[in-house]
Order: C-alpha cells, then sequence, then structure tokens
C-alpha cells in the first residue's frame, strides 16, 4: 500500500467540507474517469469581496484524491479568488505533508478544480492544457507525455538529454529502457536512428567540477557560435539559453534567473520548487551542458544562494 | 481482534507442516544436493520426495515432468521463450487479453520485438470465443499460452478443450494455473497440455519457488543454463529448503481440494450473498457459474477501489482492488476493461480472496463492515445523491479534462 503521510490519512478518514455547498456561485468539475479520479468543488464567492465564504467538495477517488480535495477547501476558504488562485499543486502537496509521486496528480487535480471553478464564476472560457500520461519515471514522477514533447521541442537524443531537461531518469535508473524506447519512436518520427550511448560502469561527469582552469575542450566539436563576442553580446546570449531553459523549470513551479558572469563562471540562482529539491545540481549540470553548446565555450555554472548573493552585492 | 485476511490470490499463509517440513534443510541438512557425501545426499533425497508430491497434485505421468523454478512468472517466461526458441520457424503467440502481466508483458515484450501476438478478447462475463480461437490456430503459431483460472475474477478457462485443439494442430499449450493448482483437480496425464506454471506461494507454500510441469517429449530450451541441476532444463543451485516446502504444500493442497471446493466455496457464496443484499448498486464480475470456489469480485458502483480497501484495512480487513490508483497506472484493471465494465464500476471492484484458513466469524465480520463503508464513500461522491445515483450520473457529473 501507499506510503501515505499522518495529515493525507487524516484529511481522508475525516474529510472536512465534504459535500456541495447550498447556495453555491463557483463550481469546478474536474478529472478524469479513465483515471478513477474525479471532483466537484462547489464555493460559495461574496460577490462584493471576492472572498470565498465556503468551500465543499465531492470526489470520485482514491485516498490521496480525497485528502487532496479536503485539504484544497480547507485552504481556500476566506481568500479572495486572486489569493486562491495563487496556490498550486505543490502547495497542495505541502499542507498534506507531501504526497507519493505517483499521487501527485491528485494535487494537480485539486488545482485544476479551484480554476475551474473560479473559471465558472467569473464565466470565462477555461482553456484544457491538461496533459496526462503513465508515469515513466516513477523517482521524479515524470510522465510520457512529458519526456514525448520535452524530447520533441527539444530535438533530444539521448537519455542523458532527457534526464538533463526533465529529470526523468536521474534517480535509480530502472526507468531508461522505457525512455530508450520513447527516444527511439520519436527519433524514429524525424528520421534518425536512437543510438545509445557507450557501455560504461563510470560515467564521465556531464562536465568536470574543477574551478575556471585549466578548461578542457568541449564536449561538442566544431562549436558553432562565433568565438568572439562582445560581453554584452555573450550575456544576451546567456539571457536566451536560460529562457529557453525557463518553461521546463516552471513547469515544476521552480526558475532559474542571471545574477552575474564573471568570466567562464555564471552565476545563477535557482528559485520556487528548484531551491533545495534534490535534483537541483542535475538541473545546474544540464543549465551548464545547454550554456557551454550555445556559447561554444567552457564555462561554468554557479548557484548562488539568496544569501550569499546579498553579501555579494555589499 | 486479529486481522480478516481476505487476499489469498495475492499471496497465502505458510502452512505450519509446510514450516516444520521444511526448517531441518536451513541448519542441519545444509548439504548442496549435488554434492557426494552425506550432508548433499539427504538433500537430493528429499528434492526426489517433492517432485513426486507435485507430480501427484497435477496429475503427471513421471516425475521428471516437474522442473522447480523461482516463481510463476519464470516459469511462464521460461516456457513460451523455450516454445520460440525450440521452433524458430514460427512467430506467432496466441494468449487472452486477461492474463496476469507474467505472460501479458512478456508478450508485449516480444510484439515489439517482432512477433505475432494475438490476445484472444473476452466477453462481458470474461469468456473466450472458442471459433475465433480455432481460426487462429496455424503453422506460424509457436504457442498458445491461456490461463487456467484468472487472478482478479476467478473466471476458468476451458484450458483442457483449447489444449486439445492446439495439440491436434501440432502447437504447443501451455497454461498459467498458478490460481487453479490446488483449488480445482488436475490431471495432466490425460490432457493435452504440453507445459503448466504453478507458484508455491498461492498454495501456502513459502514465496520463491515455482514449477513448470513439461510434458515429456516436448521440445525445450532452457532459460538458465549453467550445471545440470533439473536434469540441465533450469541450471542453478536449488532452493531445497524452499522446494522441499513446494512437495508438502502439494500433499497438503491434495487433502484440502475437497474442503476448498465445499467449505470455501460456501463461505465465499455467503459473503457474496450477505454484501450484496445489502448494498445497492453492485454486482460480481466475471463468470460466476464457471470460477474458482474462493473468488468474489465485487464491484461498487461509483466509488474508487483504493478508498474502499483504506477504509478495510482500517477496520482489519485485508483485500485488492482492480482500481487504477492501487497499481500506480492510469487505467483500472486490464481485466475489467476487457470485460466492458464501464469505468465508474471498474475503478471500485474489490477482490474477496479466501483461503483454508477463512472461517465463518470472519465472513459475517466482513458481511457488517462492507456496507457502511460503501455508504460512507459514496456520500463523497459526486455521482451519489441521498440513497441513489444521481439522475443520468454520465450527465449530471462530466468533468473537464475527461
Amino acid at each position: 500500500m501507499w506510503d501515505y503521510s499522518e495529515k493525507v490519512k487524516e484529511h481522508f478518514y475525516n474529510p472536512k467540507n465534504a459535500g456541495a455547498v447550498d447556495g453555491a456561485n463557483a463550481i469546478g468539475d474536474v478529472g478524469s474517469l479513465s483515471c478513477g479520479d474525479a471532483l466537484r468543488l462547489t464555493l460559495k464567492v461574496d460577490p462584493e469581496t471576492d472572498v470565498i465564504l465556503d468551500a465543499g467538495f465531492q470526489t470520485f477517488g482514491c485516498g490521496s484524491a480525497i485528502a487532496s480535495s479536503s485539504a484544497l477547501t480547507e485552504m481556500v476558504k476566506g481568500l479572495t479568488l486572486d489569493d486562491a488562485l495563487k496556490i498550486s499543486n505543490q502547495d497542495i502537496a505541502d499542507f498534506l505533508d507531501g504526497l507519493p509521486p505517483e499521487k501527485m496528480h491528485c494535487s494537480v487535480m485539486g488545482r485544476e478544480a479551484l480554476q475551474a471553478a473560479v473559471a465558472n464564476y467569473r464565466g470565462e472560457e477555461l482553456e484544457d492544457d491538461h496533459e496526462e500520461g503513465a508515469l515513466i519515471c516513477k523517482c521524479f514522477a515524470i510522465d510520457e507525455v512529458m519526456v514525448r514533447d520535452t524530447i520533441r521541442a527539444n530535438k533530444l537524443s539521448t537519455v542523458e538529454d532527457v534526464t538533463n531537461y526533465t529529470k526523468a531518469g536521474g534517480g535509480c535508473s530502472a526507468c531508461h529502457e522505457g525512455i530508450e524506447r520513447v527516444l527511439t519512436e520519436e527519433l524514429a518520427a524525424r528520421g534518425e536512428v536512437f543510438v545509445a550511448a557507450p557501455t560504461k560502469a563510470k560515467k564521465k561527469k556531464a562536465a568536470p567540477v574543477v574551478a575556471a582552469e585549466p578548461a578542457p575542450a568541449p564536449v561538442t566539436e566544431a562549436p558553432v557560435a562565433p568565438p568572439k563576442m562582445s560581453n554584452l553580446q555573450r550575456i544576451r546570449r546567456i539571457e536566451t539559453v536560460l529562457a529557453a531553459i525557463r518553461p521546463t523549470l516552471q513547469r515544476d513551479n521552480g526558475d532559474v534567473e542571471l545574477i552575474d558572469v564573471d568570466g567562464k563562471n555564471i552565476y545563477v540562482k535557482l528559485t520556487g520548487a528548484c531551491t533545495g529539491c534534490q535534483m537541483a545540481s542535475m538541473t545546474l549540470g544540464g543549465i551548464q551542458q545547454r550554456l557551454i553548446e550555445e556559447l561554444g565555450e567552457f564555462v561554468k555554472v554557479i548557484p548562488v544562494s539568496a544569501a550569499a548573493h546579498a553579501q555579494m552585492e555589499v | 481482534m486479529a486481522d480478516v485476511y481476505l487476499d489469498n490470490n495475492a499471496t497465502t499463509r505458510v502452512d505450519d507442516e509446510v514450516v516444520q517440513a521444511m526448517l531441518p534443510f536451513f541448519t542441519e541438512q545444509f548439504g548442496n544436493p549435488s554434492s557426494l557425501h552425506s550432508f548433499g545426499n539427504q538433500v537430493g533425497l528429499a528434492l526426489k520426495k517433492a517432485r513426486q508430491s507435485v507430480q501427484k497434485l497435477l496429475g503427471a505421468e513421471h516425475d521428471s515432468e516437474i522442473i522447480f523454478t523461482s516463481c510463476g512468472t519464470e516459469s511462464d517466461s521460461t516456457a513460451i521463450l523455450s516454445a520460440l526458441k525450440a521452433q524458430p520457424e514460427r512467430k506467432t503467440v496466441i494468449t487472452t487479453v486477461v492474463e496476469h502481466p507474467a505472460v501479458l508483458s512478456l508478450c508485449d515484450y516480444l510484439a515489439s520485438e517482432g512477433y505475432t501476438v494475438h490476445k484472444l478478447p473476452v466477453d462481458k462475463k470474461g469468456r473466450l470465443d472458442l471459433d475465433h480461437y480455432a481460426s487462429l490456430l496455424d503453422d506460424d503459431v509457436a504457442v498458445v499460452s491461456v490461463m487456467w483460472a484468472n487472478n482478479e475474477t476467478g473466471t476458468l478457462f476451458p484450458v483442457e478443450e483449447m489444449a486439445r485443439m492446439a495439440d491436434e494442430a501440432g502447437i504447443m499449450f501451455h497454461t498459467d494455473a498458478v490460481q487453479a493448482v490446488g483449488k480445482v483437480p488436475i490431471d495432466l496425464k490425460n490432457s493435452a497440455i504440453h507445459m503448466l506454471s504453478l507458484s508455491g506461494h498461492k498454495l501456502h507454500a513459502p514465496k520463491g519457488v515455482g514449477v513448470l510441469y513439461l510434458r515429456r517429449g516436448t521440445r525445450f530450451r532452457p532459460l538458465l543454463r549453467g550445471g545440470h541441476q533439473e536434469r540441465g532444463r533450469r541450471a542453478g543451485t536449488e532452493n531445497a529448503a524452499s522446494i522441499i516446502a513446494m512437495g508438502v504444500a502439494a500433499e497438503r493442497a491434495l487433502e484440502f481440494m475437497e474442503h476448498e471446493n465445499t467449505e470455501v466455496k460456501r463461505l465465499r457464496d455467503k459473503l457474496e450473498a450477505g454484501i450484496l443484499a445489502v448494498v445497492p448498486h453492485a454486482f460480481v464480475t466475471g463468470d460466476p457459474d464457471n470460477r474458482l470456489p474462493n473468488t468474489a469480485n465485487i464491484a461498487f458502483e461509483y466509488i474508487e477501489g483504493e478508498a474502499i480497501l483504506l477504509l478495510l484495512n482500517k477496520v482489519g480487513i485485508a483485500a485488492s482492488s482492480g482500481s487504477a490508483c492501487t497499481s500506480g497506472s492510469l487505467e483500472p484493471s486490464h481485466v475489467m476493461r476487457a470485460m466492458d465494465i464501464p469505468y465508474t464500476a471498474a475503478h471500485g471492484t474489490v477482490r474477496f480472496s479466501l483461503s483454508r484458513y477463512t472461517t465463518e466469524e470472519e465472513i459475517e465480520r466482513v458481511i457488517r463492515e462492507v456496507p457502511p463503508i460503501v455508504a460512507q464513500l459514496r456520500k463523497l461522491s459526486p455521482y451519489w445523491s441521498g440513497s441513489g445515483p444521481v439522475e443520468d450520473p454520465g450527465k449530471a457529473f462530466a468533468p473537464v479534462y475527461g
């Protein structure tokens, strides 16, 4: 059985705000019957102040779906609609002291129900951007749709690429067979052939951790970027690369910010869900790799914590 | 109050006599059966006896037709891969849509490797169409693999008849019988079955031991090559203690065969009738007239199985479910989908599987506990209102992102 937190169990065994709210003026129906999770969220909103006066849920779903629904109703009561919309699925999961990776979609469903209910109240059309596939990487809860989309959008061709962009496969590595299968299909679709990485017990680091010097030859041969760039050009280039990576991070409620560039050292700040994420170093490795390729030179990406940065500026 | 265990199709408690029989083989008679000295010799004799006990349970003609493996899955893989290796000119496998993943995942993998895989569909009661099956038996088929009894619903397939049909067409027939052995009488010498898989832990032996029955004369290619163990058909030092346990478990299964089909069946029927009499909008899945005596699979409409299991677990009752959530997949059980059970019911299926240890008091307790749990969850369901489902549930609640 799942390893549910005490908080999840508490909200499942004794759910709060079960049932539809009387006189509800905002209703959000979301979920997928095939997946076995569906939720109706009913809210009573004060038309004067936009404050949520009462919230109720009806859920067809598993223990964590019911617990997420219960948590959501507790969290939104008393908030204005705008403040309520700031609640992310991670916030719902955090409220419950975490959810197993396979169950994170339950918190996503809660977040979607809230959006749907607010859209319903405001008379807006809700854009259906919901996609969900079978989980490929159970360590980081990455599904097949996400892996496939990322491969397509970024023309990825190796398992390592996929790990750098999505985190999938960065843990126990049991899912590499599945990632290779998706890569094989996606590469075939664009007329290429998947070539597996050479077998090696000891993996070479994506980029060496040595300080600035002596810079080893860039991983990519024949850099495309012109060797001479003005400082400004170079920084703009770095900004462009980070901008391209940003959506991937934002999908996980994270973000990256360029702090400073000092020769080969590029200082960045990971924010949001990236902070404290055990995969942060993997993410940085991916960013570094990307920058090396784009700039055609060896650079070192160095994370800067908020505190350290404040000090630096003094 | 002790917990009630009604998940015997998942695994079973090891029989006390079985435990007693295997214990000396850890510390006193620990020798390698291949050794010449007295430490090993005694173990070899005990293995021979175990082999004969399994032979008797299966009604096999020769004890050399019994190959000990590590589990049912290994037996399934060995059988199917052997048939393909031994007959490289044949590239087709026939199986069913409701097989256990041990067979189904392997077949999917084989399909990705270029083999043709026919998965026989089932009707709403989980039954096969034998005319359709007959039409697929041709010279390209290397092996037919069909389960004897379904692990989720207990529905029995006519494997003896299907084996005869395959045999007449010159095609090997394998059956995954892990749920059937010990619950239905089996007489392999008078059948046309070439290969059969069974698993120790489903019949009160420990986990980690299985059997592949291989009819004498059936062409065979081992999965594991190495030593001469199991006559070179399954190399690797024997799991002696567990094989000896398997032998005693086989003897005990034969003793309890009658009990399974009378007393256990009576309790199962009582459980089912007791729940269905009180809980509306619930039904038995599979083919109730033709199934294992110990299995009851009930679909509770408009609620989800994992939630039911968690609440059952809270009151000390263990069962299992075909819901998507209990497996971590996104779809409910492939068996329920294959029978075209609607999603609102498929996610709410609960399997109660009994054993010879199940008592009348336990069954009465489950009959008492289930209805309020179902009612409690239905109160939370958007498909439920008051004492019945909402009118036209499909329309009243049609979530976006569906």
